[in-house]
């Protein structure tokens, strides 16, 4: 037990880490700003006076260091600073806007997880029939198709004989009720994006595994196939499908950006994308530390998940 | 008689191959045809403008015009040029920066490969997205500046695959041969570890393409990849996306021009690894 | 009483009644394009109590046909024809349920790899317990008794508790222990052996094959014994059945199959263990060994394997170090070739000290050390053609280029036995497991070198393969007055071929010298103890070798 607690600690670290890591390469984002920037947002009227003057409150005239620490500081606390374009404090854009972007994601996670691992152990049971042949395929072809594909084909679809609305328009005083019906579109949309993968992921794995010496072994005393896989295949899979799970969790992250565009969902992608186009640093900086936690944050948890899910950890000799 | 073997087991290879592998090769071959012949086929010029805005499919604009009266269709052909260039030429930089590295690190091993290793897994703890878009913002969002951006976030990628590649091959006794006999690392690289790491790479490379081409589609619709009036598939989803509200499916033409390429890519790699792996067995 | 299975004799054999029968059993696998078969029609009877070997070189189908007893047939293959009758059930009609009533209840299997066949996830007595509670033979609590009572009769240490352990925290020879006990679990009619000893060290391998037979004797079980070992096969079995490529070639009982084996095939195979290499002259009292490894350790990392080992090798000489798993043989060769610098000591080149490093030292001193590997699948680039793969040495270490080195290249293959003007162009994957052997030996001989490693050069390849590549490791030996290091762990390879023996054992060398001073007593303990391991052909052996230990310690 305390060769596990140790990994998982260890885990936990590299993890921090891995955040602190981030935060650097991202702050460090503002350091390389080409020595126009100030200039292109403040448009070309401004004078040589009101560059220095948006330069120095930009900090741009401390050094680097302490400006981290300061940076770092206030995330630590909800600050995460002001706005460079509308010169608001960043925490009042976002705050709505992350519980939204959560809500998408969960949303579409708790559609897509299941139907996955349900459909990627139904193919891998009956492999090379031809509802394997058909899930391939299908597969293949929805990895292959970019978000907003899907999304104006299901707008097209679903939206223009007005069964579900196109713009996707929540707000926090919704009920439930409505704003699942609201977000029906792009939480489909994200579902279709990754079901298609972790059900391939979650085949391989248990093909992979199905080929193990202890499944023939089971086979071999007689043990019955649904009890084969329930007992002897499924708790050694846990391990590659949590890994699964985690890497589509990961790719609907970022797959979320694309998708509250499409949908004019008001998400912290969207705003991502606002701020990029408006080259609004700050604004960039803190969202794309938001996702990035939000990535590594998933990432550890399956780390650790399947550390505390292998016998062999858990039960060291 | 060794001479005919190669074309042969292609040719027989090719014969073999599923339905869906045949036709990604023709996706590809008619890409690759589009793209090249692009002036030679389209009705219209790149940017010119033709006639009013949004006017419906006809026999003189079959694809009708576009938000700013530009032909569709013509702009459609140009894109193949455009977009999937700039995606070759990024999916190649991305490519040989990364394999390049990742061979290194598993043949070295030690400090190098640690020092490499390390930098990748942070860069990769950044979704790849969100890392281009913060890039984006700082260097501006010009063709050059997407091509490298994209290029350096593909390529910790393209690391990550062709080092473990190259460290099963590294482990090989006749590594441990060639290093004993006094090969240097080029010998190594381009003799021993090269040949055998071929295939997997390959695969990569297209898989790696089809990635590289949907970001690049999807920074142009999000309207940070590549800039008007170059014609572009990705943008020309974005520009007239309104168009689909009224039940007009021209929108989805660009998009489904995207999809078709990367499902054909798609089904030629898979045909390849299936190939790849059922040759070991 | 020498007799492999003393009931034989009591009960009679033809008193008893046929338990299992197999007629022209074929059976099918998958290629690329189509199905080939891989079995052509083999009989086989099997009486109650009555042990059956099965003898074969890889590919002959034994474990195939092992399989196929219990209706099963792996992933990409199928029976395709014949009858499989079980107590007077044909199995290849029956229907899954009957089958699956029959397995583990009735036929038991005890696989190969112990370690990979228990299921990482559950205990050793979960595993064990499964089938009996399955099939309705036993309440869970009398199972748990049970497997205590069985694992005490499989000699297993701690035999209450060790079932509560998961796989990972027991060692493979008590694994295979359990495994046998597992399968015993149900009292089936019959179990099917799948060579399961063959992944562990001799002196493991004895336990495990006196403890299997004690039970299957107790148990009065009939068994199915595949393995490709004859020694094993004639202290396990009552008839021993020889097959080859997925036919059957002869069948005889035990005793008269060893005496008088009537084809050409089968005396092959009886044949191998008797090729004995003429002895060279010993070396001059004084001369300059060629490899003289001086007072070497080495570890990996904090982990030590290597403590204080010294010997010499002389030019001409085959020097053999043996020893089991874990002994420290590979990791010698990996420090005289320079891949892990030892932390004390030295390894001198005709008296000249080698860089511990081998990117340190000189093309000549890396030209005159070559090495063998145990298996050429890994050895040989397989995108190289034969011409680059010996080219490529001949030109480094000697400079030759067209034509010169092509001539050399030819030159090589004829010496390793290969026509030039076949082979030269071909790849690794065209030539058969021999011949990619004889490419790793040409590969060295490239160099022209003074001194090889051979790393367990025979342990990949079948008897009368390896036996080929002895014949020609000795002829080149005589040819060019090489120096050998023979890393091996099997006995009987090193009576046949060495000058002095080394013997290894956690790291250490336990005792040396010239082979016949070695082999003859008084041993160091643990050199006896592996010499007495190591199975014979004839079937009293292991009857004699456990009565005799019995005999040490009353």
């Amino acid at each position: 037990m305390k060769t596990l607690w140790l990994m998982i600690l260890g885990r936990l670290g590299l993890g921090l880490a891995t955040l602190l890591a981030i935060s650097v390469i991202i702050f460090s984002a503002i350091e390389m700003l080409p020595g126009d920037l100030a200039q292109e947002i403040l448009g070309q009227s401004a004078t040589p006076e009101t560059v220095a003057a948006f330069r120095s409150e930009l900090g741009l005239d401390r050094p680097a260091l302490e400006r981290y620490l300061d940076w770092a500081g206030g995330i630590a606390t909800g600050d995460f600073g002001t706005s460079m374009a509308s010169r608001r404090p960043i925490s009042e854009l976002i705050a709505a806007r992350i519980s939204n972007t959560l809500f998408l994601a969960l949303y579409a996670a708790a559609i897509s997880v299941p139907l996955a691992l349900v459909l990627g152990l139904l193919a891998a049971l009956y492999r090379n029939s031809v509802f394997d042949r058909l899930a391939n395929v299908t597969a293949l072809s929805s990895v292959s198709l970019p978000e907003f594909f899907l999304g104006y084909i299901l707008i097209f679809v679903l939206a223009q004989s007005g069964l579900f609305p196109a713009v996707a328009d929540v707000t926090a005083e919704m009920p439930l009720g409505d704003r699942l019906y609201a977000a029906f579109l792009p939480a489909l949309t994200l579902t279709l994006v990754v079901t298609a993968h972790m059900m391939r992921m979650t085949r391989a794995a248990i093909i992979n595994l199905l080929a193990s010496p202890y499944i023939e072994m089971a086979r071999l005393k007689g043990v019955p196939r649904g009890r084969v896989i329930l007992c002897h295949a499924l708790p050694n899979a846990l391990a590659p499908i949590i890994n699964v799970v985690a890497v589509n969790m990961a790719y609907l992250v970022t797959g979320v950006v694309v998708v509250e565009v499409v949908f004019v969902y008001p998400g912290l992608g969207q705003l991502l994308v606002d701020s990029v186009a408006k080259r609004d640093v700050s604004v960039v900086q803190a969202a794309s530390l938001i996702f990035a936690a939000a990535y590594v944050l998933l990432n550890l948890a399956a780390d650790v998940l399947a550390t505390v899910s292998n016998p062999r950890l858990v039960h060291a000799r | 008689m060794t001479a005919s073997i190669l074309p042969l087991s292609a040719a027989r290879g090719l014969r073999s191959a599923p339905f869906t592998a045949r036709f990604g090769m023709a996706v590809i071959a008619l890409y690759v045809a589009v793209a090249l012949c692009a002036p030679l086929i389209a009705p219209y010029g790149e940017t010119e403008i033709v006639d009013a805005e949004f006017m419906p499919w006809s026999a003189e604009y079959l694809l009708g015009t576009d938000n700013l009266g530009r032909d569709m269709l013509s702009r459609i052909i140009y894109g193949a040029r455009n977009t999937v260039g700039i995606a070759v030429a990024t999916t190649v930089l991305a490519f040989l920066a990364g394999a390049a590295l990742g061979i290194l690190a598993a043949l070295r091993g030690g400090w190098v490969d640690q020092l490499l290793s390390r930098l990748v897994d942070v860069l990769m703890a950044i979704p790849s997205l969100i890392f281009k878009l913060l890039l984006l913002t700082i260097f501006g969002t010009s063709v050059l500046s997407v091509v490298l951006i994209i290029a350096l976030v593909d390529s910790t990628r393209v690391f990550r695959l062709a080092r473990a590649v190259s460290m099963n091959i590294v482990v090989m006794d006749y590594i441990e041969a060639a290093r004993l006999r006094g090969d240097g690392t080029w010998r190594l690289i381009t003799r021993e570890i090269l040949p055998n790491a071929a295939a997997p790479l390959a695969a990569e490379f297209g898989l790696r393409f089809c990635f590289v081409f949907l970001a690049i589609s999807a920074l142009s619709f999000l309207g940070l990849g590549i800039q008007p009036p170059t014609a572009d598939w990705g943008s020309m989803v974005r520009d007239n996306a309104s168009l689909i509200s009224f039940g007009d499916i021209t929108p989805l033409i660009p998009a489904t021009a995207i999809a078709l390429l990367t499902i054909g890519v798609n089904f030629v790699v898979d045909w390849m690894l299936h190939r790849a792996s059922g040759l070991k067995d | 009483m020498n007799a492999p299975n003393p009931r034989a004799a009591t009960t009679g054999m033809c008193a008893r009644t046929a338990l299992l029968t197999i007629e022209g059993l074929t059976i099918e696998a998958r290629t690329g394009t189509g199905w080939s078969e891989i079995v052509h029609g083999v009989d086989l009877t099997l009486r109650r109590g009555e042990i059956l070997g099965l003898i074969g070189e890889s590919g002959a189908g034994k474990s195939t046909i092992g399989l196929a007893a219990m209706g099963h047939a792996r992933d990409g293959c199928r029976i395709s024809g014949g009858a499989i009758r079980f107590d007077g059930i044909e199995l290849r009609t029956a229907s899954e349920a009957t089958r699956r009533a029959l397995r583990g209840r009735r036929i038991a299997y005890v696989a190969q790899s112990a370690a990979a066949s228990f299921n990482p996830a559950h205990r050793l007595i979960d595993q064990y317990a499964e089938a009996p509670v399955l099939h309705g033979v036993m309440r869970r609590a009398e199972a748990e008794r049970d497997a205590a009572e069985l694992y005490r009769r499989m000699r297993l240490p701690n035999p209450g508790e060790i079932g509560f352990r998961y796989p990972h925290q027991v060692s493979g020879g008590q694994l295979q222990r359990a495994m046998t006990a597992m399968a015993m679990a149900c009292r089936p009619d019959l179990i099917i052996f799948d060579e399961p000893t063959t992944a562990l060290d001799v002196t493991t391998q004895i336990e495990v094959l006196s403890a299997i037979r004690d039970i299957v004797r107790r148990f009065d079980t009939a068994a199915i014994y595949i393995t490709h070992d004859l020694a094993v096969v004639a202290q396990m079995a009552d008839r021993i059945k020889v097959l080859l490529k997925g036919r059957e070639v002869e069948e005889a009982p035990t005793r008269r199959m060893l005496a008088a084996p009537r084809e050409a095939y089968t005396k092959s195979l009886w044949a191998v263990r008797s090729f004995v290499r003429a002895p060279r002259p010993a070396p001059a009292p004084r001369a300059t060994p060629v490899i003289s490894v001086e007072r070497v350790s080495a570890a990996y990392g904090r982990t030590p394997v290597l403590e204080d080992v010294s010997f010499d090798i002389h030019r001409g000489q085959t020097v053999a170090v043996v020893g089991e798993s874990g002994s420290g043989k590979s990791t010698t060769a990996r420090v005289i070739t320079g891949l892990l610098p030892p932390s004390a000591g030295a390894v001198r080149l005709d008296g000249e000290v080698l860089a511990p490093r081998h990117g340190a030292r000189p093309r000549q001193a890396l030209r005159r050390v070559q090495m063998i590997y145990q298996s050429a699948d890994t050895a040989l680039n397989p995108k190289q053609r034969i011409r680059e793969i010996l080219g490529w040495p001949v030109q480094l270490y000697c400079g030759l280029k067209g034509k010169a080195r092509e001539a050399r290249v030819r030159a090589l293959l004829e010496m390793i036995e290969l026509d030039p003007d076949r082979y030269i162009d071909r790849l690794p994957g065209e030539l058969s497991g021999g011949q990619k052997q004889r490419i790793g030996i040409a590969r060295a001989l490239a160099a022209e070198p003074d001194f090889i490693i051979c790393d367990e050069v025979t342990s990949a390849l079948d008897q009368l393969v390896a036996e080929g590549i002895l014949r020609l490791l000795d002829r080149l030996q005589r040819e060019l007055d090489l120096a050998y290091m023979f890393i091996t762990h099997d006995i009987a390879t090193v009576r046949a071929i060495a000058d002095e023996v080394v013997v290894m054992q956690a790291g250490r060398v336990v005792e040396k010298g010239p082979k016949d001073a070695v082999f003859t007593p008084p041993h160091d303990p643990y050199t006896a103890l592996l010499l007495a391991s190591v199975p014979e052909m004839d079937p009293g052996w292991l009857t004699r070798v456990l009565a005799a230990r019995d005999r040490a310690q009353p």
